[in-house]
């Protein structure tokens, strides 16, 4: 008899929601654990750099209580893969905050493990020095600097510190930074299902309904053994279809059909899909290739202070000569900065224009017509805020007063939608590190902290 | 002749990580998905033109189960970095919807 593990996925991300009803019905296949990713690179480097969770802590809370209250009355492990976002230690210690404070007013207890992500700087280095470290695509090799110029680094844990919190007897795990699909697989494998099928029900499960029709945010139910993946919606309104569950396989990977994870490759070349009911489907002949471990690293650096400013022209004859209109602009802005004393490398401006290229930029190929009307998306980033908005006001006001030929209105020419019309957007960061760092141990750059709840 | 906008499904585009863009191109049908695959139109080289990326650097997938095409491309700036217009890599996808398919 095969050994069968049924998983659920709450939503595509913690804080995202679900229908109450949803997990009810889930809870009735008896699920060996419910779980939900926290996390994404996709917002951008802020949350990561900031230490702000990506979705409100009150929005969190909601989702948390629903699913402690299933769990510790089932009795099954609740797991929460990339905490708080970016699932770096703030945002681990913000989600296990709210884990505490719901236990306390819910009168709820059980054995919790916290797993870490964040990497001290001092181990990277000596993994570099150790040529442990391989630069992923076309990225420049890592380097000391890049370390030290990093605000904060994570690495993304495979399944296996979740699955040593399981040996432990966790029944409530929060992990850091990782790869989506890591808490299921941690549980299916713990459980003794074949890899291959532990990673593709994973990969299922970590968007949810992102993996069913219609799409919603909702609880995806999947039950996986040594053989197959079986997914269904537990709302009676949602279908898996073949179809429905190749798109997810297609969602925010390089290749459907070859994933890289931490030790191994997944393999879908040859994958069946055979529908069970008009929402049900069966998948098989998912392959696993172990390969040399590896955690991929995540990084932010502080790359200065932003304000921007945002305001709209609807004069024709400057939106017939906008290109040198903004290039006169820019350059009348550097003689204002440096007068006062401003280094012309401490500073940036960067010019977004909508209606013409805002967002596709030198891309763009539509290059014979612009709208009616512009929106100028005027921005400084500096070596500090005082710095950012000192320029960014006069960019503002040469944006505003600048003659250009042909100008028929002799007053301000510009409309600006906010007082004040500037906006500081405090530090602002980019991602660093494209590397991975060979490892014997899967767990030991993950340290796993126990607490009775 | 008929515009990729026209007869495809879905047309997307998304980040693959802060630093790579992932697009896809998806059928609703098998008739329609095989005839522009046969047309050979969708292919690693228009891709790299349409982005400014080389020929090499374009990940190139036809992925028959869900009736796609996938290619995954070197992002121009990272995601959310100075000067980044689209922290999603959501709206990447414009490019190819006027793509002329015959069929």
């Amino acid at each position: 008899m095969t050994k069968e593990v049924r998983m659920v996925s709450a939503s595509g991300i913690l804080g995202y929601g679900f229908p109450e009803a949803s997990l009810k019905k889930a809870m009735t296949v008896k699920p060996h654990m419910i779980g939900v990713d926290g996390g994404s690179s996709d917002p951008g480097p802020h949350y990561l750099g900031s230490g702000k969770t990506l979705v409100s802590p009150m929005v969190m809370k909601r989702d948390l209580r629903l699913l402690l209250r299933e769990a510790t009355g089932a009795g099954i492990p609740m797991m929460i893969g990339t905490c708080g976002g970016a699932g770096g230690e703030p945002h681990l210690q913000t989600t296990a905050r709210l884990v505490r404070e719901i236990a306390r007013e819910d009168g709820l207890h059980f054995k919790m493990a916290l797993i870490h992500s964040e990497q001290d700087k001092g181990s990277l280095k000596r993994a570099l020095k150790e040529n442990r470290v391989q630069a992923l695509g076309a990225a420049p090799p890592l380097d000391e600097g890049m370390i030290d110029r990093a605000e904060r680094i994570v690495g993304m844990m495979g399944p296996e510190p979740h699955r040593k919190a399981l040996e432990e007897g966790a029944q409530v795990i929060l992990a850091g930074r990782g790869t989506d699909p890591s808490p299921w697989v941690a549980l299916a494998t713990h459980h003794g299902v074949a890899t291959g099928p532990a990673w593709f029900a994973g990969k299922l499960l970590e968007c949810a309904c992102n993996a069913a029709i219609p799409k919603k945010h909702d609880c995806l139910m999947v039950t996986v053994t040594d053989d197959y993946v079986e997914a269904e919606p537990a709302n009676p309104e949602l279908r898996c279809t073949p179809l429905s569950v190749s798109v997810q396989a297609l969602h925010e990977t390089a290749s459907p059909i070859i994933r890289r994870e931490p030790g191994g490759i997944v393999d879908t070349r040859d994958c069946v899909m055979q529908v069970l009911s008009d929402r049900r489907v069966r998948i098989s002949g998912m392959k696993w290739t172990p390969a040399p471990y590896t955690v991929k690293l995540e990084a932010v650096e502080k790359v200065g202070y932003s304000t921007f400013t945002f305001a709209g022209t609807r004069d024709p004859g400057l939106i017939g000569q906008l290109d040198s209109f903004i290039e006169m602009v820019t350059q009348s802005s550097h003689t204002k900065v440096a007068a006062l004393g401003i280094a012309r490398d401490s500073y940036k401006i960067v010019f977004r224009l909508y209606g013409k290229d805002g967002v596709m930029g030198a891309l763009e190929p539509i290059r014979d017509r612009v709208s009616h009307e512009i929106g100028i998306l005027a921005e400084v980033i500096a070596t500090s805020q005082e710095i950012a908005s000192a320029a960014l006001a006069l960019v503002r006001v040469t944006l505003l007063h600048s003659d250009f030929p042909g100008r028929l209105c002799r007053e301000g020419n510009m409309a600006f939608p906010f007082s004040p019309s500037d906006q500081e957007r405090g530090a602002v960061y980019q991602f660093s590190m494209q590397h991975v760092v060979a490892t014997d141990s899967p767990t030991s750059m993950f340290p796993i902290e126990y607490e009775s709840i | 002749m008929a515009k990729l906008k026209e007869i495809a499904k879905a047309c997307k585009s998304k980040n693959a990580g802060p630093f790579e863009l992932t697009l896809d191109v998806m059928f609703d049908d098998l008739a329609t998905f095989e005839k522009v695959r046969a047309s050979g139109v969708i292919n690693p080289a228009l891709v790299a033109r349409l982005y400014g990326v080389k020929e090499s650097e374009v990940l190139f997938t036809v992925y028959p189960p869900a009736l796609a095409f996938k290619a995954t491309i070197p992002r121009r700036i990272a995601s959310g970095a100075i000067g980044d217009t689209d922290i999603y890599g959501a709206q990447q996808h414009a490019l190819l919807l006027d793509l002329e398919v015959p069929i």
